[in-house]
């Protein structure tokens, strides 16, 4: 939130900084006494674990690859040879390949809370959209990174998931094929590509952490959002975040920690797949290919269309139209708390979303095709249909006056007698 | 500033010749983006097959040993190569289909016109029927079929099953049913005697 600065350098060096490059300026009014809404519930507390684990994965990928060989011939025991050579190479990589899982978790989790206290709406419409860019690029990452283990999982993702490009020889004869080949810099997925991906693996938790540095700024133009929705109005709806948000964040995060470190080191393999411990063999195709748990609903998502044209847009749609949540969204209520048809809705779709992961992981016949096409359709109809017309012809709940009432109960709230307001009327923008 | 200073700001500048200032400023702007298009080229080529993926060009077969009612793999350019030695019953299964009964009509042989119809005749080996060379690689999204060794399920076709997504193929290597929209690619490849095949 744009206020004023407090911060008073008191020492000579700090003016001599401060009259430079004021960062510890910065740091003051940003992250110590930003006003902050004072009724964020635990689920706020993902912005900050998420941070946590993207620095948890750039140390640990940091480290991996000073002993990892990104050849062909090489990679699969190099692995081998860090799990059981090279000094704590095990707990590296099963911090990285939890970790990577532990990250999805939690950025799922983060994203779904968003979309619950309608934290995409107006002002925060860029926050969201940077927030989305991050977890395609997320995606993006955990796709090479699991390809560099070059397991036959590693390399049949690959292979298919580099030869969804070639659906576009359906729209430009040639063209598909073309692009495939530029990807794999040859006429199959082998040592080129694996190098490349080792590459750009190595270069875009970089890019996630620049984008991360503008989320943080777009969020800190409008401020938090918070369980009401309802915008900040005077100081005494704001308490600065350290040390109140400093502590519940780290709370949060020694909890998510020790969901990390009981799979870390009771079950280190309980998310991945076995066949990835096979050597990559282009010669036999598993029988059973599927993608980590994190990807399986957009996984679901491609084998419920019959077309593979289709299904490749259906696949990346599915994930595109996050985009356009804040305009697809017609209700001026931010939180679904206070929508109580929407609401019906929302827990539709996080079901739906759970059931597409479990489609996922099933061979794509019989009843789990004909359920992945329903979930699939559910899916988008979601997003087309429900956040339009919901919005619409919805009559939400009376909001609290103001954050400090919906705390403190009525008696201490400054407009107690606020008439409910329809759908559609704006809520008051925040004078604080 | 009471008196702007025509002499450095474009603004206030009289209209004297502009025809002059826009040639300069259209041609200074055409040339560094073609110019940075040129420097971006390498960049984007480098990715492309290298010369010593376009070297692995061609691979020599000895297809003697293959029993009727056998099939081999050979690796061509990283890809594996379908090599069976089909039964008189599969080819005459595989010429009996009407080419209005296929998913893709279309030859698909490197040796071939690129419209040449999915015929069994176009898609087995010239004078050697019984021979079907392909790229043993599902059109959909690039799994291997199942159908080479002995005890594989073939699927309803008699041909490949691919265990992806479920795709069919018959015993010319032509999708009959599942997504993919192709059938098997035919590579380019000569017969060098009676038992011998060079691929690429």
């Amino acid at each position: 939130m744009a206020h004023p600065s407090s911060y008073k350098p008191s020492t000579g060096i700090e003016k001599w900084i401060d009259a430079r490059l004021p960062i510890p300026r910065l740091m003051h009014d940003q992250f110590m006494v930003f006003p902050t809404p004072r009724n964020l519930n635990y689920w706020w507390t993902f912005g900050g674990i998420l941070t946590f684990m993207l620095a948890i994965q750039i140390v640990t990928g940091i480290v991996l690859a000073m002993h990892y060989v990104p050849t062909a011939d090489g990679a699969f025991d190099s692995v081998e040879k860090i799990m059981r050579d090279v000094n704590w190479g095990w707990l590296l990589r099963y911090s990285h390949a939890v970790g990577a899982s532990m990250f999805f978790l939690a950025a799922y989790i983060h994203t779904f809370r968003g979309l619950y206290y309608g934290s995409y709406k107006a002002p925060r419409e860029i926050l969201w959209i940077l927030g989305v860019l991050i977890l395609l690029l997320m995606i993006a990452t955990a796709f090479m990174g699991y390809s560099l283990v070059w397991g036959q999982m590693s390399f049949w993702a690959v292979t298919v998931i580099t030869n969804l490009f070639s659906s576009l020889d359906a729209v430009i004869p040639g063209l598909g094929t073309t692009l495939v080949q530029w990807i794999w810099g040859g006429f199959s997925v082998g040592g080129p590509t694996l190098n490349r991906l080792f590459a750009l693996h190595y270069l875009l938790p970089f890019v996630i952490a620049g984008v991360v540095i503008l989320h943080v700024w777009a969020l800190h133009m409008p401020g938090n959002n918070n369980p009401t929705g309802v915008d900040v109005k005077s100081p005494k709806d704001t308490i600065p975040f350290h040390p109140y948000y400093t502590i519940k964040d780290g709370f949060a995060l020694v909890m998510f920690l020790i969901l990390f470190a009981f799979l870390l080191f009771y079950a280190p393999n309980y998310l991945g797949h076995p066949d990835n411990y096979i050597p990559a063999n282009p010669l036999q195709t598993p029988p059973h290919i599927v993608p980590e748990w994190y990807f399986l609903p957009f996984y679901a998502i491609l084998r419920a269309i019959p077309n593979k044209l289709f299904g490749v847009i259906a696949l990346i749609s599915a994930i595109s139209i996050l985009f356009f949540v804040p305009w697809l969204d017609t209700s001026r209520i931010r939180s679904t708390t206070y929508r109580p048809i929407y609401k019906w809705f929302f827990w539709l779709f996080a079901i739906t979303c759970l059931a597409l992961g479990y489609l996922g992981s099933q061979a794509p016949e019989g009843w789990y095709l004909f359920f992945g096409r329903v979930f699939t359709f559910y899916y988008f109809a979601f997003f087309l249909l429900v956040m339009p017309i919901v919005g619409l012809i919805e009559r939400p709940k009376k909001l609290p006056g103001s954050i400090t009432q919906s705390v403190l109960g009525s008696s201490e709230g400054p407009q107690a007698a606020e008439a409910p307001r329809p759908a559609r009327e704006p809520v008051p923008e925040g004078v604080a | 500033m009471a008196n702007p200073d025509s002499s450095t700001d474009p603004s206030v500048l009289p209209e004297d010749d502009p025809t002059r200032r826009d040639v300069i400023l259209v041609g200074a702007g055409a040339f560094a983006v073609i110019g940075g298009a040129a420097v971006l080229w390498p960049l984007l080529d480098q990715m492309n097959p290298d010369a010593s993926a376009l070297s692995m060009a061609s691979t020599s077969v000895d297809v003697g040993h293959i029993e009727e009612g056998q099939a081999i793999t050979v690796m061509w350019r990283g890809k594996p190569i379908f090599i069976r030695h089909r039964t008189k019953k599969e080819v005459e299964e595989a010429d009996a289909v009407k080419l209005s009964d296929l998913v893709d009509p279309i030859a698909r042989n490197a040796n071939l016109p690129e419209d040449a119809p999915a015929t069994d005749a176009n898609r087995a080996a010239p004078e050697k029927l019984p021979w079907l060379i392909m790229i043993g690689i599902c059109t959909h999204l690039g799994c291997i079929p199942k159908g080479q060794a002995v005890g594989d399920y073939k699927g309803e076709y008699g041909g490949w099953f691919c265990p992806c997504h479920g795709s069919q193929y018959d015993t010319a290597g032509r999708i009959r049913k599942g997504p993919a929209p192709q059938n098997m690619y035919i590579p380019p490849y000569k017969l060098t005697s009676d038992t011998k095949i060079k691929i690429g």
